[in-house]
């Protein structure tokens, strides 16, 4: 488990979250160990792209051979033929080349692209079975941070990365054996560079680390601005607030800049620095294999052999500094998506959990309930929804009427106590067949991207578009959207485009209609409707509640004085129960709150 | 994708008009630009020249047996070397810090533009999308500059230049490998041109993937209730897998490419050990004049595998320009005119005169709509859903403007004054309230970022907002928003009232804004509200009927029309639809008996 997320189960993604794009280590065995795991499925495709990557490598080391072979033993000796063939074979191996690099691009890519995939596809749908303890806890951005960012820097470390690092560090310990071969004592002296490097190396990381740090908190502050500069423009263009907004962007916009050219500068300094190393082992080579060839201990074209590897050399060295801070960038972003999948989901169906039949009785015994530890919302409640019954809880915001519906459809756990349907304890059940007998207009009326008629279908998809009109007709809906230019056409999106919000709850009303569950639950869903609409939507209710279990939240009392029971709510209790004229007649908080709405000001 | 008033097509041939716009973003540094350009040609200039120094001065020194000269030559090596460095880290730094401050200006430029696009732009688009277009595409462009660009030229450089050494040094021998030149150069642009389009593809599919999780994300507590996570995870990998496709589509194209275009550099190789090692043997070639040009077409392989590099980049940066220039050349539906007015000290007087209006493309929302308010007047929107209630409301801060007919303040047309001063005049608390990622008070000072504390305070009272603020530990400093606390629809509602009367407008606009409120808070702020509404022009759109008694005056509205004006008593009088809304809530606040008669 990764930051001690495992501890607490379905806790939240607790500080890495907040930390937002950290740097790891760079070799991190759990990440690697699970990124193994996912490439177990491709390996065919690896071992071709890693066949591949052997070819071209060989290949390419190859040609420097081919041309000395030529040189000494044909040229020098004048074979003609000889020279026929190595001109030949050269072309052979070029193709090879060619074969080899074709192989590992493709395989190797495609390794990388369905290693994504499946990582993509896996915490979309880990996310789906999280609960909504999680969603309350981690924002939106957060989350899709890790789906969409991290997945994006593995991506970019299984497709470029992981690559230049196997060759780079190939042709280093090529270059190497060949030069020991070719002159040890020459060879050893050339490599003495080495260290000098690696010192230098290891003292950039240091400065590497913080300044790629700050870059990526700059970059997160960025996006965020961002993200709500474009959610909130309406407010921000109603208060007139554009020009202090993007003094603000500029602002942070600013800070990115500034520490991605603290970063650039580090990474350019890099080259001089390799240069310059480069040059103290070519002179070197220079100077004592000059010596050498002098005193006749060497050939001259061996000393040009020296000089030309050298100076291929510190490239792979380049290079691997440079995807160092990649890695680390990765091995991060690893951690993270392993951490988000690694969270268990608060609620999941029991092992014995069964299918619940249709549904009509709900009963809360002894609950009590709190969304965060030690602030209880509800205090041991004690109510029983008899099969079609129909209840009304009204009390002030706040008093814990929403978080009864939240618990009969568990998408929350109960602290103490029991929610049962038809007498079962809803962790009998499979969440998903309790939902489909329970069905939810929610206080925001939210609409997905698409057209009216594929969100009223989205409980039921496979409803024809005639039971979507009679579902739309039901709840009253259907005359406005007739209505629309496009009617059941008329594409909605993330905020319903031009639908007012009255108009998104009937169609939230039409939507739950459809999917035709045996118990209904309103929360405030009348909110936003207008009075005519209401007595429209209070008409459709009546039809509705008809053989149906119905728990209706409402802050407005026209909405629930047709209820067979009315329970007024106060501090997470149940304060008062009965019927609209039993409330009126006992003259209590009911009493006062009808007065309050009836008699304006 | 399509929803965006897109541009006519114009001609853009492979790109370059998106690629010299781009360019254009840079000449503000177009100084270290070329102090870039220039460092790059040294750099160029040291690695075309390093092995030649090298090999001759070896030659030199071994020939004439000079063990002193050795010494010599390793410094010349050491300091042309340090020199190359010391360019090298000048042309990447300047490179970088160019790429780097114009893609800090082109997202500078996007917020702005964001932020001034009207309200009909954003209706129509997804912040999934404009988000993608802000962050992937313009980290697209930043590649462009950084690496694209100089090393594109410096490219073309590196094949000039080895092609006249290979020249000077034997132009038969040049040629053969210069014919093969053309081919890699035909190649490099096939593949550009194969990949754009996917890129482009790919681009707009992360978009849609995107919006996807985010829908998902927000409307989680649906999917749950309609158990619908199935089909959503089935959605989403339908859309991973058309993403992936893209991916191996392009794949497809470099993979085979990328090496055929090193294999084209490679044969010239081949044939010139072949056909040089004959013109050696028959005497007309040195061997060490053979071992340089095989050492400088060796070269070549270099920058023929940076043009797939670059090629892959140039082929991202075309389209990701273009969805960024889509939205940097849409124009702003509303604009201030020229000589605009600023509005100051208003006194309030109101007047539609003869309005129509409609979406685009949409049939009319509002049809003749004329009414005329007083100074200080309160009028009281009414009618059922869809009647265009909001509309009238949206039409006055000029968030969209209207078709037909006009409205003044004062008597001045809204689209004479400037969109700024007609907005601080202007206060309307909208039905969507949206906090922002800061302390309560920075919420509160939202449009009156000035205001003192005292202000703060006092807003929030009138909001009936203050003591519910108080009663939080962090009281006024308590983080709301994205990262902050829940705050419920009615605190929202409130918050969103106090935001509004801070900014103390001659005219206040209340877009259904105590819906999510209970009654008793309700009553509270509905008195608070009178209290501020004295003095101030007061437009109040509810579906609270007992709310509109009070009002001045009552529009009722059906089908875009006002059907039926006048007071309170007035509309009670006659039968028509006011009195039947008016009756049917009030019955139904009394009981399902009394309701059945009021209809």
């Amino acid at each position: 488990m990764y930051h001690g997320a495992g501890d607490h189960v379905g806790g939240g993604l607790h500080s890495a979250f907040d930390e937002d794009e950290v740097l790891g280590k760079v070799y991190d065995v759990r990440v690697v160990a699970r990124l193994v795991k996912y490439m177990a499925p491709v390996k065919l495709w690896l071992a071709l792209g890693a066949g591949g990557m052997v070819v071209r490598s060989l290949a390419t080391l190859a040609v420097p051979y081919l041309v000395a072979v030529a040189t000494d033993r044909f040229i020098q000796t004048g074979n003609l033929g000889g020279l026929d063939i190595i001109a030949m074979i050269f072309i052979g191996v070029a193709l090879m080349a060619w074969a080899g690099r074709y192989l590992e691009e493709l395989y190797l890519t495609y390794a990388g692209q369905s290693i994504i995939f499946r990582l993509r596809n896996e915490m979309f749908d880990h996310l789906q079975r999280l609960s909504l303890g999680f969603f309350d806890r981690n924002k939106v951005g957060k989350i899709m941070s890790r789906v969409q960012n991290d997945v994006q820097q593995i991506q970019e470390l299984l497709a470029g990365g992981i690559l230049n690092i196997i060759t780079s560090a190939l042709t280093l310990v090529g270059i190497a054996t060949v030069m020991l071969i070719m002159n040890t004592r020459l060879a050893l002296l050339t490599l003495s560079v080495v260290p000098a490097l690696v010192i230098v190396a290891i003292v950039w990381q240091q400065y590497a680390r913080r300044a790629f740090i700050r870059v990526r908190q700059a970059i997160a502050t960025v996006n965020a601005q961002l993200h709500e500069g474009i959610s909130g423009v309406r407010v921000t263009q109603s208060l007139s607030r554009e020009e202090v907004n993007s003094e603000q962007f500029d602002t942070v916009n600013r800070d990115h800049l500034s520490a991605n050219i603290g970063a650039a500068k580090l990474r350019a300094v890099m080259m001089p620095i390799v240069e310059i190393l480069t040059a103290m082992a070519t002179g070197l080579v220079i100077v004592f294999g000059g010596y050498q060839v002098l005193a006749g201990e060497m050939g001259v074209g061996v000393l040009l052999g020296f000089v030309l590897y050298i100076q291929r050399f510190f490239d792979p060295v380049l290079e691997l500094t440079m995807e160092y801070t990649e890695i680390q960038r990765a091995m991060a972003s690893g951690a993270r998506i392993f951490e988000l999948l690694d969270i268990e989901p608060e609620i999941k169906d029991s092992p014995q959990a069964t299918e619940t039949p249709p549904v009509g009785e709900i009963g809360f015994h002894g609950v009590s309930f709190g969304y965060e530890p030690g602030v209880e919302v509800l205090h041991d409640i004690d109510l029983t929804i008899n099969p079609g019954e129909t209840v009304a809880i009204v009390g002030r915001t706040g008093a814990g009427k929403s978080s009864l519906a939240n618990l009969i459809v568990r998408f929350y756990e109960v602290e103490r106590g029991e929610v049962t349907v038809d007498g079962r304890d809803v962790r009998s059940v499979t969440q998903q067949s309790l939902r489909r007998q329970i069905g939810i207009v929610p206080q925001d009326p939210f609409l997905f991207s698409g057209s009216i008629e594929d969100n009223i279908r989205y409980g039921h998809p496979e409803a024809g578009h005639d039971e979507v009109i009679e579902a739309a007709r039901t709840a009253g809906a259907h005359d406005f959207i007739a209505h629309l230019e496009h009617g059941y056409e008329t594409q909605v999106g993330e905020r319903g485009g031009n639908l007012s919000a009255g108009q998104r709850q009937f169609i939230c009303l039409a939507r739950a209609i459809l999917a035709d569950p045996p118990v209904l639950i309103l929360d405030e869903a009348t909110s936003s409707v207008d009075t005519d609409a209401e007595r429209l939507m209070q008409k459709s209710l009546r039809r509705l509640v008809r053989g149906r279990t119905c728990l209706i939240i409402a802050h407005r009392l026209s909405t629930i004085t047709d209820a067979d029971r009315i329970i007024v709510f106060e501090g997470g209790k149940i304060a008062e129960m009965g019927s609209h004229q039993e409330l009126l007649d006992r003259r209590g908080l009911y009493y006062n709150m009808t007065w309050a709405l009836s008699n304006p000001a | 994708m399509d929803r965006y008033p897109r541009a006519p097509a114009r001609l853009d041939w492979c790109g370059m008009r998106t690629l010299l716009r781009l360019v254009a973003f840079a000449q503000k540094y177009r100084v270290w630009l070329s102090l870039a350009f220039i460092c790059m040609l040294f750099t160029t200039a040291f690695s075309l020249a390093i092995p030649r120094i090298v090999g001759e001065a070896v030659d030199i020194a071994v020939g004439r047996g000079e063990r002193s000269s050795l010494i010599l030559v390793a410094l010349v090596v050491l300091g042309a070397n340090a020199l190359r460095g010391a360019f090298a880290y000048g042309n990447t730094y300047l490179a970088e810090a160019v790429s780097l401050k114009t893609s800090y200006d082109i997202r500078n430029a996007l917020y702005d533009r964001l932020q001034r696009l009207s309200f009909t732009f954003h209706d129509q688009s997804q912040t999934g999308q404009l988000m993608s277009r802000a962050t992937a595409d313009v980290e697209a462009i930043r590649m462009f500059f950084g690496r694209g660009l100089l090393g594109t030229i410096q490219t073309l450089i590196l094949f000039a230049g080895i092609s006249s050494i290979l020249v000077s040094l034997d132009w038969k021998l040049a040629l053969i490998t210069l014919a093969f030149l053309p081919a890699v150069g035909w190649r490099a642009i096939v593949v550009s041109n194969r990949l754009r389009p996917i890129w482009l593809k790919v681009q707009e599919l992360m978009a849609v993937l995107g919006t996807t999780l985010e829908e998902n994300l927000t409307g989680v507590r649906i999917v749950k209730a309609f158990s619908r996570q199935g089909e959503e995870s089935h959605k989403f990998s339908e859309q991973a897998t058309l993403l992936y496709d893209e991916h191996i589509r392009a794949t497809r194209h470099r993979a085979f490419n990328m090496p055929l275009m090193v294999f084209l550099v490679n044969v010239p190789t081949a044939l010139i050990l072949w056909y040089g090692g004959r013109l050696v043997i028959a005497d007309s070639l040195t061997l060490g004049g053979l071992t340089q040009f095989i050492l400088y077409v060796g070269m070549m392989a270099m920058p023929v595998r940076r043009l797939g590099f670059l090629a892959n980049i140039l082929s991202r940066t075309v389209p990701a320009g273009q969805r960024v220039l889509e939205i940097l050349d849409t124009v702003p539906a509303i604009l201030d005119k020229p000589g605009a007015i600023e509005l100051a000290g208003i006194k309030g007087q109101v007047r539609f005169e003869d309005v129509g209006f409609s979406y685009d493309s949409m049939a009319p929302v509002l049809t003749n709509i004329s009414f005329s308010v007083p100074p200080g007047g309160s009028v009281a929107l009414v009618g059922n859903l869809g009647s265009g209630k909001s509309t009238i409301a949206h039409l006055i801060p000029r968030f969209y403007d209207v078709s037909s007919g006009s409205i003044t303040i004062d008597g001045i047309d809204v689209r004479d004054a400037t969109m700024a001063s007609l907005r601080r005049n202007v206060g309307i608390v909208q039905q969507d309230i949206f906090l922002f990622s800061a302390s309560i008070r920075d919420n509160i000072a939202y449009g009156a970022v000035h205001a003192g504390m005292e202000q703060i305070a006092a807003a929030a009272r009138a909001a009936q907002l203050h003591d519910f603020i108080e009663s939080l530990p962090d009281g006024y400093d308590t983080w709301v928003g994205e990262r902050g606390i829940t705050l419920s629809g009615g605190e929202k509602q409130r918050l969103a009232i106090a935001r509004t009367l801070l900014i103390d407008p001659g005219i206040l606009i209340l877009d259904d804004s105590t819906s999510s409120v209970d009654t008793g808070t309700e009553h509270l702020i509905r008195e608070a509200l009178e209290a501020l509404g004295r003095g101030r022009t007061t437009f109040i759109i509810t579906h609270r009927m007992p709310i509109t008694k009070n009002a001045d005056l009552i529009l009722v509205l059906k089908e875009g029309r006002i059907v039926e004006r006048g007071n309170h008593s007035e509309l009670m009088e006659r039968d028509g639809l006011y009195r039947r809304l008016y009756l049917s809530q009030l019955s139904a606040t009394h009981g399902p008996e009394q309701s059945e008669q009021g209809v």
